[in-house]
């Protein structure tokens, strides 16, 4: 992991195969992750339209409150979603846990999968000392891995 | 009777790349079938082959969702704003399994 200066242009180097992410949004979904466990645990990160940078994490209720299952509830999506319109932003990472298994999408992951834009972030905590957190693009339904870029003080999380 | 209709990033190809398309319609049902018309093949990802509301979508007629409005018999006015989300939904669990809990 290297500290990635962060600015306009494609420096940054988040071109279709990397997730650039600070590390403070990093750990505070890990602290969801863990603080839902064992039901799973969702939420998004926002960032301006067009700028592939993840900037305000927004936690969401897993409406399912399962170990194996998780949904937005819908009309809080609806609120974020139109929060994040108002704002120029768009769903630049959803992320949630799976609890007991991998984190690699599910085959209800990728049919779920409906926004072509956002790093689907995946983070396992079925090991109680580490966490495995892992990034893909799901796309018509198909998952291509990428590489995960932990930066340091891109944003105030 | 123009009613505005909010398209998520991924029904757009049906839309030719538009945000906001208008429709006309009594109920959501009408709308679908005049929309379709004009784009084709948009119903087919809001309606399943049963003819229920597909699960992969949230529907609202301003600012509630359709499934508390009697889904696809949800009455329409002219100038109701419609939005469409895709649901964001996943985990773990069997996709079947999923589906039934689901119960859509």
């Amino acid at each position: 992991m290297t500290a990635a200066t962060l600015g306009p242009g494609k420096s940054h180097g988040n071109v279709n195969d990397v997730l650039t992410i600070d590390s403070a949004i990093v750990d505070a979904i890990v602290a969801h992750a863990r603080r839902d466990h064992p039901d799973e645990a969702c939420g998004v990160v926002a960032g301006p339209i067009g700028s592939d940078l993840p900037a305000r994490l927004i936690p969401m209720d897993n409406a399912a409150r399962s170990m194996t299952f998780y949904e937005f509830d819908s009309m809080e999506q609806l609120r974020v979603w139109r929060e994040m319109d108002d704002n120029d932003e768009e769903p630049v990472v959803i992320y949630h846990s799976h609890t007991a298994t991998e984190a690699y999408p599910s085959r209800t992951d990728i049919s779920f999968a409906g926004e072509p834009g956002a790093h689907y972030l995946l983070v396992s905590t079925r090991e109680p000392d580490s966490e495995e957190i892992r990034s893909f693009r799901i796309v018509d339904g198909v998952v291509t891995e990428e590489e995960i870029n932990i930066v340091d003080a891109t944003v105030d999380a | 009777m123009a009613i505005e209709v909010r398209v998520p990033t991924i029904l757009r190809s049906y839309t030719g790349g538009a945000k906001t398309v208008e429709g006309s319609g009594a109920t959501l049902t009408a709308l679908i079938d005049d929309l379709d018309a004009k784009h084709n093949g948009l119903k087919g990802r809001l309606i399943t082959p049963e003819g229920g509301l597909h699960r992969f979508v949230n529907i609202y007629v301003n600012d509630e969702d359709v499934r508390f409005l009697g889904a696809l018999d949800a009455k329409l006015s002219d100038g109701d704003s419609i939005t469409i989300l895709p649901a964001v939904a996943g985990g773990a669990l069997g996709f079947a399994a999923a589906a039934a809990l689901l119960g859509r």
